[in-house]
């Protein structure tokens, strides 16, 4: 059964926004690197417009190898630092005080739509459907959720502020030059993910912990798989690409069938040791890196420092409750 | 063991080394990835089909794109000044309680599977940072830089913490679901993701205690800082 509104149409979407952004970012004249910029952002902006179409009309394989050429020039434009910043229209700081003061606590109301719908449309609009059509997409439901929401609050905000969707849009590229090639980097640590199962990495972490890890003894095992998480996920910046790696290389062959531990608490608690690593990590960027820019903060690293003592601490957390969880 | 039980591996060290050379991460990670998958003997065509599925497939991370208009709009219309004035007169709001207001919301509405109510772009930078900020503001009136984006670095985590170890405890969370697909393919079976979802909760209460002690020294640590800056200040000014 099809919806209304489904994932495919958010990702449309968000290419539509992507190539408004290149159109503006080519007509920047201030921009020193435009026309590199302008294309890379094109770039991107294919991969939301056109991956379906390329996949109905290709077909499968040649439209992902298609991709996989975009996806290396899109590195390679950012590997050559042909990014830069541009230059934007803003309203004066005594500007936005004064409408600060005219619109009052309403301008709230648009930002906080976005969570109130997100949640309404999630709990009311779970299994809705309309002559056999659901209104919002049943797998990713919150997702579609959010882009209701997000719809809704650009009305709001058209309303409240006088300032148009386009502006909106024009405004948004301010935002999203400032995040930069940062705003790619989770989905290529999702594909290199991809590539090491690909290549049965875990069957070469089990032989080299093997190699210097007694088999024997349960806690170092524990403290090799946690830390081990949280590491990997540190060079992976994801622990969803860790996981099937490390619990494949070391708690499946070690922990679950050599010591019998419980594999519920076992791997949650695991994955939840990957967290801490991500917590850690420049390469978990749209955590730690894309809020660095969005806070426009001197130091980049800083909310990864800022993070480093809950992390470390919680990990010693996380292997103690594993060892004491997983062999009762 | 031989070289080539060692090769699929060759992807960490490009990595780690790349980091630390300050390459460009997304050239990082693609020499990483077209390394790891040429070294194992897959053939050029495959691994590019390979990257061109997983950057497809993994789409709906860029979803935050969507957010970013209407931050931008009510952004050039004032909205964080209004946020700073707001909090400014409420005495009671000090920068760590709004933070461990949030952390709590976050989480449990995490926990509830509503991951996306919260986030970097669209509560972090238009809502929280400037009523954090704005708390401070009003008690210590305008901060040095450093200290603005001290605040600012402790709303990001704030987000990150909470969001992290509240989600999984939902049972139809996307870690959930790739713990539960792998159990299976690896034949363990009579896991349900409820218990998953369960066994997530001891380390969800570990997060909320350890960032909460955290936090609760935050407003101390803020008038220390502020203490210190003046004290250099009036050193320059006497200098």
């Amino acid at each position: 059964m099809s919806a209304l509104i489904t994932i495919n149409e958010i990702y449309y979407l968000i290419g539509v926004i992507l190539m408004l952004l290149v159109g503006m970012t080519l007509r920047d004249k201030g921009n020193p690197k435009r026309l590199t910029t302008a294309l890379f952002w094109f770039l991107f902006g294919t991969v939301f417009l056109f991956s379906d179409l390329l996949v109905a009309s290709l077909g499968k394989p040649l439209a992902y190898r298609i991709i996989g050429v975009v996806v290396i020039l899109i590195s390679l434009i950012a590997g050559c630092g042909l990014l830069s910043i541009g230059t934007y229209k803003q309203r004066s700081a005594e500007q936005r005080q004064a409408s600060a003061n005219q619109i009052g606590n309403w301008i709230f109301l648009p930002a906080v739509l976005i969570p109130i719908v997100t949640v309404l449309c999630t709990v009311l609009l779970k299994g809705v459907s309309i002559g056999g059509l659901y209104l919002l997409d049943q797998k990713q439901l919150t997702l579609a959720a959010l882009c209701v929401g997000c719809i809704c609050a650009i009305l709001a905000g058209w309303k409240l502020t006088g300032g148009t969707p386009l502006h909106a849009v024009r405004e948004s590229r301010r935002l999203l030059d400032a995040i930069g090639w940062a705003s790619v980097l989770p989905q290529m640590l999702a594909m290199l993910g991809g590539v090491f199962v690909a290549a049965h990495t875990g069957k070469s972490v089990q032989d080299v912990v093997s190699l210097f890890v007694n088999p024997d003894s349960r806690f170092m095992l524990v403290v090799i798989y946690c830390v081990g998480m949280a590491l990997f996920t540190m060079i992976m910046g994801n622990a969803f690409a860790a996981f099937p790696v490390l619990t494949a290389g070391i708690a499946l062959p070690f922990l679950i069938v050599g010591h019998h531990a419980d594999p519920a608490p076992l791997v949650t608690i695991g994955m939840l040791a990957g967290y801490c690593g991500t917590l850690m990590t420049p390469m978990g960027a749209n955590y730690n890196i894309v809020p660095a820019a969005l806070l426009e903060l001197k130091d980049k690293y800083l909310v990864i420092k800022t993070q480093i003592p809950t992390a470390l601490t919680l990990l010693a957390a996380n292997i103690l409750l594993m060892y004491f969880l997983v062999f009762r | 063991m031989t070289v080539t039980e060692l090769l699929p591996l060759i992807g960490i060290p490009i990595v780690v080394a790349g980091f630390a050379l300050k390459f460009n991460p997304l050239l990082v990670v693609t020499v990483a990835g077209l390394a790891t998958g040429l070294s194992v003997g897959m053939d050029i065509g495959t691994l590019l089909e390979t990257f061109g599925e997983k950057f497809i497939n993994s789409r709906s991370l860029a979803v935050y794109v969507l957010i970013l208009p209407v931050i931008g709009l009510l952004e050039s219309y004032g909205l964080k000044e209004r946020a700073q004035d707001w909090i400014s007169s409420m005495a009671a709001a000090t920068s760590a309680r709004i933070l461990m207001l949030y952390f709590v919301l976050r989480q449990g509405l995490g926990a509830l599977g509503l991951t996306y109510i919260g986030g970097q772009a669209q509560t972090v930078r238009p809502l929280l940072a400037p009523m954090v900020e704005g708390a401070a503001t009003a008690r210590y009136g305008e901060l040095p830089l450093h200290i603005r984006d001290k605040l600012r670095a402790h709303s990001a985590a704030c987000d990150n913490v909470a969001v992290f170890f509240g989600e999984d405890i939902f049972i139809a969370f996307g870690a959930v679901l790739l713990m539960d697909a792998f159990l299976k393919e690896n034949g363990i079976l009579g896991i349900e993701p409820l218990h998953l979802g369960l066994w997530a909760i001891p380390t969800a209460i570990a997060a909320l205690v350890i960032h909460m002690f955290r936090l609760a020294r935050l407003d101390a640590s803020i008038a220390r800082d502020i203490a210190a800056w003046k004290k250099t200040q009036g050193q320059e000014v006497t200098a």
